[in-house]
């Protein structure tokens, strides 16, 4: 079976949710494909060609691939898709923006943050910000599928590297023109890919509160994550925010300070291995999840575990 | 019906989209009348769901989840989309708003709502079926077809089946342009500018009209509905049809086998100092 995988970068790395993608197309099929489509973006496609189970990447080049619009990408998407069983791109909003897109013009259903593989044609998927999960059977001939990074390891890379071919760009089309663009810049690890994170709520009180969980954050090589509250609130910028409509996160330890533990928020990060939940008040749901509880004033509590962890991790 | 909204404080919206769209405002009012063209139309899909409060539980025999007796709402995603056409309109940019919901005929309290919040128009298409994210673009494209909007204006995401998928499904049918998890719209006369809330931060687009926008969290703050809003809105146009009548061929593409809960969690243990939460995580379960 072959294996479109549309490769999510920033034309210098190859990021990290695309290597779950590929993960996921290993499971499917044999005659794993990546097309990396960017601008000045060799190194991408070199990359991709040493991840171990890719048989090979076309690499396609363009000014107007450089922060590609969904328009663009789809067309050049779809004319390549028809000569695969399934096309997977990471379920991220750079995943969800051009993949639907792409099977609408297929005339093909979607599948929406693949979470397993149950059989050839059967996926499971979360549904109802994950308090309900569905197995569901696609029909299609062509199946498209966005791949939920957590659910997925990160493929690793080998010695080899399979060919990369050149992949014609498409002429820019005319619906759509992508202005600016204005990133969080962070030296923190990216919340999606990070093995801690720290996340706040509306409990932090302030974009200064947020500086007790930098502290801790420091100290731990953590990202910073955030509920919708806070994020509402302007403390920290919206790409901060995790749960069913901000960032999915799985790490190897979730701290939720100051955060009630909505429906919506645990969608975000109930996969997270060991959750620790500070808050003061003990009713708060996000206890329900939260593998260790610390009832108390965050205020008082925080700058203690800046001391107790520089304490211990300096040893 | 629902009287009082709840909500939460005021959001703050992108910056950068409000620097862009005052400039975008102010070069529009400059422009003499006769180049500004004429008013637009615009449709806003509206789905009605489980409400975002309920915490929804499986049916026993996993064929989905319990909706009987339950709280309904509109999509919170499609309210927001409401409000901004809304917005629109009163900015004097918009001549008139068509809400649109495709479902069973219980879909006309969600359309109420919208009329209530301020659309003018309402369309029922009803069918059996359980519609699939390219059905209803289907039926949105059928419906575009006899309205003529300038734009749609939708949700990004139903916060039931969870998809993200209806609006640039539709986007591509059209072959439009497509404006999604939009944070802000600018509207000026032959094209729209949306400001995106992407993974690293925001981007902005400028799409050519027509053209499909879906609704972010922050694009607004939706509207409390008022009493007198709720009588006038039972005055206003509902007129209802069906996916047959429309044309529109729906197929099942995916069929849902199963529905089950997510494992749950193991119930945690309660730690009374930050000694000891430390202490655990470094030697009980090993992540520090
Ligand atoms: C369609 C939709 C989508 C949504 N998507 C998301 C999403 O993706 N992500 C998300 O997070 N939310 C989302 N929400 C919002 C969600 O429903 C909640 O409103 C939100 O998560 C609440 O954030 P919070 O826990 O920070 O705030 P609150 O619920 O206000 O909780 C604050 C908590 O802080 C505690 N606290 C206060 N002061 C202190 C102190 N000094 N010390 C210790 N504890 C303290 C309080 O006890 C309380 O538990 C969504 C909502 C809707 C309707
Ligand atoms: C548990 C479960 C089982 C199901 N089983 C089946 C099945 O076996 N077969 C089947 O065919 N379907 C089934 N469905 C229904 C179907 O999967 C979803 O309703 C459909 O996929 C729509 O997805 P979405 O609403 O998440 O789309 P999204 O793409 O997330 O919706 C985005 C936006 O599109 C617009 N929109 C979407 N739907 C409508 C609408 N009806 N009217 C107006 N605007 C709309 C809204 O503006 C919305 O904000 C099932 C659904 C559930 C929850």
């Amino acid at each position: 079976m072959s294996v479109l995988v549309i490769a999510e970068h920033d034309n210098a790395t190859l990021a990290g949710v695309t290597l779950s993608a590929i993960t996921a197309a290993v499971q499917l099929g044999d005659d794993v494909r990546v097309l990396v489509a960017g601008h000045g973006c060799r190194a991408v496609a070199e990359a991709a060609a040493r991840v171990q189970g890719v048989g090979l990447v076309r690499h396609s080049e363009a000014a107007h691939y450089a922060r590609p619009t969904a328009e663009d990408l789809a067309a050049l998407v779809t004319d390549l898709a028809v000569d695969f069983t399934y096309v997977l791109a990471p379920a991220t909003t750079f995943g969800k923006n051009f993949l639907p897109r792409v099977a609408a013009i297929l005339d093909v259903a979607m599948i929406s943050d693949l979470i397993r593989i149950d059989a050839p044609d059967r996926f499971v998927r979360p549904i109802y910000a994950g308090n309900a999960v569905a197995t569901v059977q696609s029909m299609d001939p062509i199946k498209v599928i966005s791949v939920r990074a957590t659910a997925f390891d990160a493929a690793p890379s080998g010695a080899t590297a399979a060919p990369i071919e050149v992949l014609e760009a498409k002429p820019h089309s005319d619906l759509a023109d992508v202005l600016a663009e204005q990133l969080t810049q962070s030296e923190r690890p990216e919340l999606t890919a990070a093995e801690i994170v720290v996340a706040g709520g509306r409990g932090m009180g302030s974009a200064d509160g947020f500086r007790l969980l930098e502290a801790i954050a420091d100290r731990l090589g953590a990202a910073i994550g955030a509920s919708r509250a806070a994020v509402d609130a302007g403390y920290v910028p919206n790409d901060y925010q995790v749960g069913q409509t901000g960032k999915i996160v799985a790490p190897k330890l979730y701290i939720a300070v100051g955060i009630s533990g909505a429906i919506q928020h645990l969608a975000g990060m109930q996969d997270s291995k060991v959750v620790v939940a500070i808050n003061k008040d003990e009713a708060a749901p996000i206890f329900q999840v939260a593998d260790y509880a610390l009832v108390a004033d965050l205020f008082q509590i925080l700058p203690e575990l800046e001391t107790e962890l520089s304490r211990v991790l300096a040893k | 019906m629902v009287l009082v909204r709840r909500r939460g404080p005021l959001r703050e919206r992108c910056a950068a989209h409000q620097l862009r769209s005052r400039r975008v405002r102010a070069s529009a009012e400059r422009a003499p009348t006769a180049q500004r063209g004429i008013l637009m139309k615009v449709l806003v899909p509206v789905k009605r769901v489980i409400d975002y409060n309920v915490k929804v539980r499986v049916k026993a025999d996993g064929s989905g989840v319990e909706t009987a007796n339950v709280k309904m709402s509109m999509n919170p995603f499609d309210e927001l989309a409401v409000e901004e056409a809304i917005r629109l309109k009163e900015a004097g940019r918009v001549e008139s708003i068509v809400a649109v919901s495709i479902g069973a005929p219980a879909c006309r309290e969600t359309l109420r709502t919208a009329l209530a919040m301020g659309a003018d128009r309402a369309l029922l298409v009803t069918t059996e079926a359980e519609l699939q994210p390219l059905d209803v673009a289907k039926v949105l494209k059928a419906i575009v077809a006899q309205e003529t909007p300038a734009l749609v204006i939708m949700g990004k995401q139903a916060i039931d089946d969870d998809c993200n998928q209806t609006g640039q499904m539709l986007a591509a049918l059209l072959g439009w342009g497509q404006g999604t998890f939009a944070c802000g719209v600018a509207l000026a006369e032959d094209s729209v500018t949306v400001t995106r809330e992407i993974d690293g931060g925001n981007q902005t687009v400028r799409l050519k009209l027509p053209a499909v926008v879906t609704a972010d969290l922050r694009l607004n703050e939706p509207r409390y509905i008022k009493l007198p809003s709720i009588m006038k809105a039972k005055q206003k146009p509902l007129q209802s049809m069906t996916v047959q009548e429309l044309g529109v061929e729906v197929a099942v593409r995916l069929k849902t086998l199963q529905v089950s809960e997510p494992p749950p969690r193991r119930s945690g243990v309660k730690v009374s100092s930050v000694a000891e939460l430390v202490d655990k995580l470094r030697n009980e379960v090993k992540v520090l």
